[in-house]
């Protein structure tokens, strides 16, 4: 096991603490981590794709299981997979798609383990169908504080709270998925524009779930009658009778060329702060001028439809030296004043808004900190050095709250506890069994100091 | 803990009737500090300030803290990192002393010293210890241009605040890499309690203007901060002007 003394941050890079970490080889050695940990606890980390203070964890332990990924027992009838908590969905996909079967969720990036899917609950592009990553995990194995492996079931507890529990309830080391049947490799994708909020709001409802996947991106710079217009996209799993004859030797495979897990672009170089606002409104006037009106039937291959960003370079650099805040909030339906006026705001501020996603979301899960619940998800990339982003942030928590809706912890950098709790109001049931499964705080992170969960 | 913008939970000063930290600590209650610890020798003005920062929605304890006594910092201190995570301590302690005076009895001249450097020697290095063992927060020490070049008004001041600024230097490099910021702040002339009644001086700035720079450099996760931030092109100037000309500049 390799054990280093680092500075770490989450993907958006704010907010560095020093942590020493472990590289286990094997469930054995992570349990002796957790078991040997200091009085500053210990937290296990990924990918580090997340965007805030989730998988850091400050003068303590941050365990990291990257290094087990072993995907065992792959039972391609039943379409039931157990593999280790680091494999990430990326290879999970590329192992399984020749077989005829998909991980259950995927979210917009490959580069998640199923260890991270698991803590953050993680929603894909067809909520409203399929539900939160772990509506679909049969089983997991927890590493509990007294440094204990348990298998925790659905309908538990303890499942609740480790679904999108951020890793405070123990060190998930494996899981069992149940997987999605495909027959092709292939994804039909429908792509149209809408010319305001109000058109891409009602395209995405008048869609309903023919067509399971949908995903919209809105021009947040976009202002004045145009504000809020964006493409929406829109896929389902293309029938082997869709496919267009040049494509039957892609057949629920990829196409060579391009190598997994590796932009093929070379990275990006950072960008004079003065010219971040006006290269980014000329990249969505681009993108969304780039965009034909409405387009049908397009087959794209499964990982190009799902992890398209995966195969950009590094944007991070963009956003300059102060990294990148990721909002990403929810509100239930009947809520729509309160997008629009978020919209609105954030086209106000002129700020240099280039990524930003809109989804709907359907039934919520019974996981404590969940964060999907039936509503609009919006999530945003803003450079976290933009004056006065801090307050206006706040503002915009507050109003996210006063509608009855939330940010999602996973992603948050910068919240008030205050506000977190408003927002989840069975925090308190999380914390009651957090004291008492672990009275020593054996799993802690800086996320979980900085909201006090 | 810090968020995304550098804006502390928890504050730390050492030096709990400074003006300068006083500012500062307004500012970052305002953001998203909720617990505060004044630390100074125990006084009307000290609970006075308390009692405004609770004013603000703060939780505000005072310790007794006294620059002089060296010995008893680690003590004093360590029981303030006991109570949990300090995410910023700002080291606002300092007298300016009578130049004249000073001049004229040594052992005023001393204290001056002994409160700014050595004072700072003890305490700076507990806190960056305990920051250190937490693995985050910053230190945030108060320098003064006056210790960037000695003046014939001031260099009694001015050399205990050039021992300090290069102690803090040092200090922020040894600490590199360890998760803990260590910043400079080098006011110019700040209208003050302190200064009131002496000559101000060209660029000169308030506590206000301290703090929101202080409050920037920690987003910024700067290590040198100047304020007013044109003084850092005039000291460098300065710094380089000969002797026989500097004395002659009527500073």
């Amino acid at each position: 096991m390799s054990v280093d003394t680092v500075s770490l941050t989450g993907w958006g890079r704010t907010a560095p603490t020093t942590a020493v970490r472990f590289r286990p080889r094997g469930d054995e050695e992570a349990a002796a981590v957790v078991r040997g940990r200091g009085p500053r606890g210990v937290i296990a980390r990924g990918l580090g794709r997340s965007p805030g203070d989730a998988a850091q964890n400050a003068g303590g332990s941050v365990l990291d299981l990257s290094g087990l990924a072993r995907i065992g027992g792959v039972d391609a009838t039943a379409g039931v997979v157990r593999c280790d908590a680091g494999v990430s969905l990326e290879r999970l996909l590329r192992v399984l798609l020749p077989l005829g079967w998909l991980p259950p969720v995927l979210p917009g990036t490959g580069r998640v383990t199923v260890g991270g899917a698991i803590a953050s609950d993680l929603p894909g592009l067809d909520h409203r169908r399929a539900g939160s990553f772990t509506r679909h995990v049969s089983a997991l194995e927890l590493l509990t504080a007294d440094g204990e492996v348990r298998t925790v079931l659905p309908g538990t507890t303890l499942f609740d709270a480790t679904a999108g529990g951020l890793g405070l309830t123990g060190v998930v080391l494996g899981a069992t998925l149940r997987l999605r049947r495909v027959t092709t490799g292939l994804m039909a994708v429908s792509t149209e524009r809408a010319g305001d909020l109000d058109d891409l709001l009602a395209r995405l409802t008048a869609g309903g779930d023919r067509l399971p996947y949908a995903s919209a991106w809105v021009d947040l710079m976009a202002r004045g009658r145009a504000t809020g217009r964006g493409v929406l996209t829109r896929g389902e799993h293309a029938t082997p009778d869709m496919r267009p004859a040049h494509a039957g030797r892609t057949r629920l495979s990829r196409r060579p060329g391009a190598a997994p897990g590796r932009s093929l672009l070379p990275g990006l170089p950072p960008l004079p702060g003065g010219l971040l606002g006006p290269a980014a409104a000329l990249c969505n006037e681009v993108r969304y001028r780039g965009t034909p009106r409405a387009r049908t039937g397009e087959l794209r291959p499964v990982p190009a439809f799902f992890h398209a960003s995966d195969a950009l370079p590094d944007v991070r650099p963009l956003y300059g030296r102060g990294g990148l805040v990721r909002y990403r909030f929810t509100v239930g339906y009947g809520q729509e004043e309160t997008l629009h006026r978020v919209v609105r705001r954030i086209a106000a501020r002129r700020s240099p808004a280039v990524r930003a996603v809109l989804q709907r979301f359907g039934a919520a899960d019974p996981g404590l900190l969940s964060f999907a619940a039936p509503g609009w998800s919006l999530e945003l990339d803003l450079p976290a050095a933009l004056p006065g982003l801090a307050l206006f942030l706040d503002g915009v928590d507050e109003e996210v709250a006063a509608a009855g809706g939330r940010v999602c912890l996973a992603k948050d950098s910068r919240m008030r506890p205050e506000t977190a709790a408003a927002m989840y109001p069975r925090l308190a049931e999380f914390r009651e069994l957090r004291a008492r499964l672990d009275p020593t705080g054996a799993f802690r992170s800086d996320l979980s100091r900085r909201l006090g969960l | 803990m810090k968020d995304a913008f550098g804006a502390p939970q928890s504050l730390l000063v050492l030096g709990g009737t400074s003006e300068i930290a006083l500012a500062t600590a307004r500012r970052l209650i305002a953001l998203r500090t909720r617990r505060v610890w004044l630390a100074g020798r125990p006084s009307p003005a000290l609970d006075a300030a308390a009692a405004e920062l609770r004013g603000r929605g703060a939780d505000v304890h005072t310790v007794d803290f006294d620059a002089l006594d060296s010995a008893s910092h680690e003590a004093t201190l360590g029981k303030v990192f006991a109570e949990g995570d300090i995410d910023v301590v700002l080291m606002a302690f300092g007298v300016l002393g009578d130049q004249a005076r000073d001049e004229e009895e040594p052992m005023a001249a001393v204290r001056v010293a002994q409160t700014n450097y050595t004072g700072a020697v003890s305490a700076g290095l507990v806190c960056a210890g305990a920051l250190q063992a937490q693995g985050h927060g910053s230190l945030v020490v108060l320098s003064s241009v006056a210790g960037e070049r000695a003046r014939r008004a001031d260099f009694i001041y001015g050399s205990s605040k050039a021992g300090l600024d290069a102690f803090a230097q040092g200090l922020g490099d040894a600490l590199q890499g360890t998760g803990v910021q260590v910043m400079v702040v080098r006011p110019g002339f700040v209208r003050t309690r302190a200064t009131a009644g002496l000559p101000e001086q060209p660029l000169a700035t308030g506590p206000e203007e301290v703090a929101a720079a202080i409050v920037t450099g920690l987003r910024r996760r700067s290590e040198t901060v100047w304020v007013p931030g044109s003084l850092r092109v005039v000291m460098a100037a300065l710094r380089h002007m000969p002797r026989p000309l500097f004395r002659r500049l009527p500073l």
